[in-house]
């Protein structure tokens, strides 16, 4: 074990080279400038590259041919930037290619974004949001293993908090057990010349024979087939606590959860029955567990710094068996970058503690 | 064997198919050139892009390169040829090729990475891929294909489309006063010091098939020498998109999409280290960009 005490973008580079990624190419945009810094300084010295591209539709465009060379290849923004890629992410699921891109978002107002996607056609994207630099340095090379695993891109979405806290982490590389299957379909030029060379394209996956061109019909039903089984057999991973027995249960991601796990674990300590839910693959959301944790609940508070995005999924997954309420809120300081004035606890301690007092639970300290 | 009777009704030549012919349709020669898996195209009657692909996998043979390439096609009628190449094929969204070419060609430098776009794809909707790639000095080569028009839609006006020029949204011809000027892309790239080999072909006679073969030729060998950017842009013909018959389309591309956008050897840097060249491709003795 190796162990730095690093910046969150530097820990997020340090985890993309550990992870075997020897391209990346970026646009510079806070908060996601430092993890290109970081980049263009750690890749050369392993052989990779690090390309500063001249939009984000650049970045992703030079990630995307590096991938089809099946070298490990990511790229990231921010809100902005990630809209201009969103083209190029739904092309390159179709496209059956792996790319690891980092949404350093600003606030969480990019859930729907990074979940439902913002592109064209049938396909989706694994999403995993860290809930801090640690859980990333896990997550990170899970990312690739993933894209890898399924041919297909993979956001990691972080946030401000995320890309610029200093924490001591593990930077030795992490294996996964299932062996990846050899990219076969990667592009090297040898198959040229020999009647059976490779497309890497949204259309199709092989070569015409018969004069008639690209069977789309073919391919986007065996990209829809594998897209389903994508998001049947990837496990959504989620972390639970006090569930059991919780009359109240509070979800969050990423950031705002680590806030709100110690308010929930105070309020326990005082003895209160709330329980905490945090889905840590926003997409394949954590369905099963949401809905059992909810099932002998009053209420399932969602707290997001957004108007109210994961909610939706909550809701599809408590399927009315609880009501599910809302008391996050879009929180921007002046500086737009998403350090919440409300990202407080007393504040998310009131919050709890207004929608139980609605649910008809008394959760205030002096109970003790 | 018996003749085919042939006569003509109002100058029009119609074959007399009274009786059966003496024998049935067979395969007189296969005339599908080595690496174009499938002699078959569902592109129009006197389209020039076929000749233009069949000029870059002939090089790409000759050159011996055939099992280093790979070919990053953008979106237009020529994408057809996406799937019946014999050389690798990575598929760009709309005006993306160079980008994509880049991250294949800095990811395994030993690949040959050629893009295929056209004016529409390239100019319209991707100029800033292909000047940030020729400025960076990419070592990749660039193949545009300008017939002045956007023939997969059916006809309608580019950014290369010449004044006067009529199209399905140009209806009385392209007027500088609403619909601004044609853009001169190889005039453009041969100005930037990443571009070390620019030059404009054209395939509406033999003499320039020819020429421009010998164009993306060199293209390819600056690639191979690692010299910079080269790039190449060939005149196609698109009767369908210029709405004239077959047979006038050679004639239209030299009268009408010629004169704004000449053919020439406009940079060979190898050749002429001051950035300048005859259209021959020799160095031009007054230093001036030959045009």
């Amino acid at each position: 074990m190796t162990r730095e005490f690093l910046e969150g973008s530097e820990a997020l580079a340090a985890a993309m080279v550990a992870a075997d990624c020897r391209f990346f190419a970026g646009y510079p945009m806070t908060p996601f400038t430092e993890v290109l810094e970081e980049m263009a300084k750690r890749l050369p010295p392993v052989g990779g590259v690090c390309m500063n591209a001249e939009s984000e539709l650049e970045a992703i465009g030079m990630a995307w041919g590096a991938a089809a060379t099946g070298t490990r290849a990511a790229t990231g923004s921010c809100g902005q930037g990630l809209s201009l890629m969103q083209e190029s992410i739904a092309e390159m699921s179709l496209a059956r290619l792996p790319l690891v891109v980092l949404n350093m978002g600003r606030a969480q107002g990019d859930y729907f974004q990074a979940t439902r996607g913002g592109g064209h056609g049938d396909y989706r994207t694994i999403v995993l949001s860290p809930i801090d630099v640690a859980e990333a340095m896990q997550l990170v090379p899970l990312a690739f293993d993933l894209a890898d695993r399924w041919r297909n891109p993979v956001l990691v979405y972080g946030d401000y908090y995320l890309a610029h806290t200093r924490e001591a982490v593990d930077v030795s590389p992490v294996r996964f057990g299932e062996p990846l299957p050899a990219k076969e379909w990667a592009l090297d030029g040898t198959s040229g010349g020999t009647g059976r060379a490779k497309v890497v394209s949204p259309l199709g996956d092989f070569k015409q024979r018969d004069g008639v061109g690209y069977d789309m019909a073919d391919y986007y039903t065996r990209c829809g087939a594998h897209l389903q089984e994508m998001v049947r057999a990837v496990e959504p991973i989620v972390e639970t606590e006090f569930t059991d027995d919780a009359e109240l249960i509070v979800t969050a991601f990423g950031t705002p959860a680590k806030f709100v796990r110690y308010v929930v674990r105070q309020m326990r300590a005082e003895g209160h029955r709330v329980g905490f839910v945090r889905p840590i693959t926003l997409f394949p959301f954590p369905t099963e567990e949401v809905a059992h944790a909810a099932a002998g609940a009053r209420c399932v508070a969602v707290y997001e710094n957004n108007r109210g995005q994961m909610i939706d999924d909550v809701r599809l997954a408590v399927l009315g068996r609880a009501p599910v309420e809302f008391i996050g809120g879009l929180s921007l300081d002046s500086s737009a970058f998403g350090i919440a004035p409300d990202l407080e606890v007393p504040i998310i301690r009131r919050r709890i503690e207004e929608i139980g007092r609605c649910h008809g639970l008394e959760l205030q300290e002096a109970l003790v | 064997m018996r003749r085919i009777a042939v006569k003509s009704i109002d100058g029009l030549t119609v074959i007399d198919t009274s009786a059966p012919p003496s024998s049935g349709a067979r395969l007189v020669d296969d005339f599908t050139p080595q690496l174009i898996d499938v002699g078959a195209h569902n592109l129009c009657p006197g389209c020039g892009e076929p000749i233009a692909m069949r000029s870059v996998m002939e090089v790409l043979a000759e050159s011996d390169l055939i099992d280093r390439a790979v070919a990053v096609f953008g979106i237009g009628c020529y994408t057809a040829f996406s799937n019946n190449l014999d050389c690798e094929v990575l598929q760009a969204l709309h005006g993306r090729a160079p980008s994509l070419a880049t991250g294949v060609k800095r990811a395994r430098p030993n690949l040959i990475a050629v893009t295929i776009q056209g004016d529409g794809d390239m100019v319209n909707e991707g100029l800033q891929e292909v000047l940030h790639t020729a400025a960076r000095g990419e070592h990749v080569t660039a193949i545009m294909l300008n017939n002045g028009v956007f023939g997969e839609t059916g006809g309608h006006m580019t950014a290369t489309t010449t004044i006067g020029q009529r199209t399905k949204n140009t209806l009385d011809g392209r007027d500088a006063a609403v619909h601004g000027y044609p853009i001169r892309l190889s005039n453009l790239i041969a100005e930037l010091d990443g571009a070390a080999y620019v030059a404009r072909g054209a395939v509406n006679n033999a003499g320039n098939v020819a020429k421009t073969k010998r164009m993306i030729q060199r293209a390819i060998d600056v690639q191979v020498a690692g010299l910079g950017f080269s790039f190449v842009e060939i005149l196609t013909m698109c009767p369908t998109g210029w709405f004239i018959e077959t047979n006038e389309a050679p004639d239209y591309l030299q009268s009408v999409i010629e004169p704004v956008h000449r053919v020439g050897v406009l940079k060979d840097v190898a050749a002429a280290p001051d950035g300048s060249a005859a259209p021959d491709g020799s160095a031009a003795p007054d230093g001036s960009a030959g045009a």
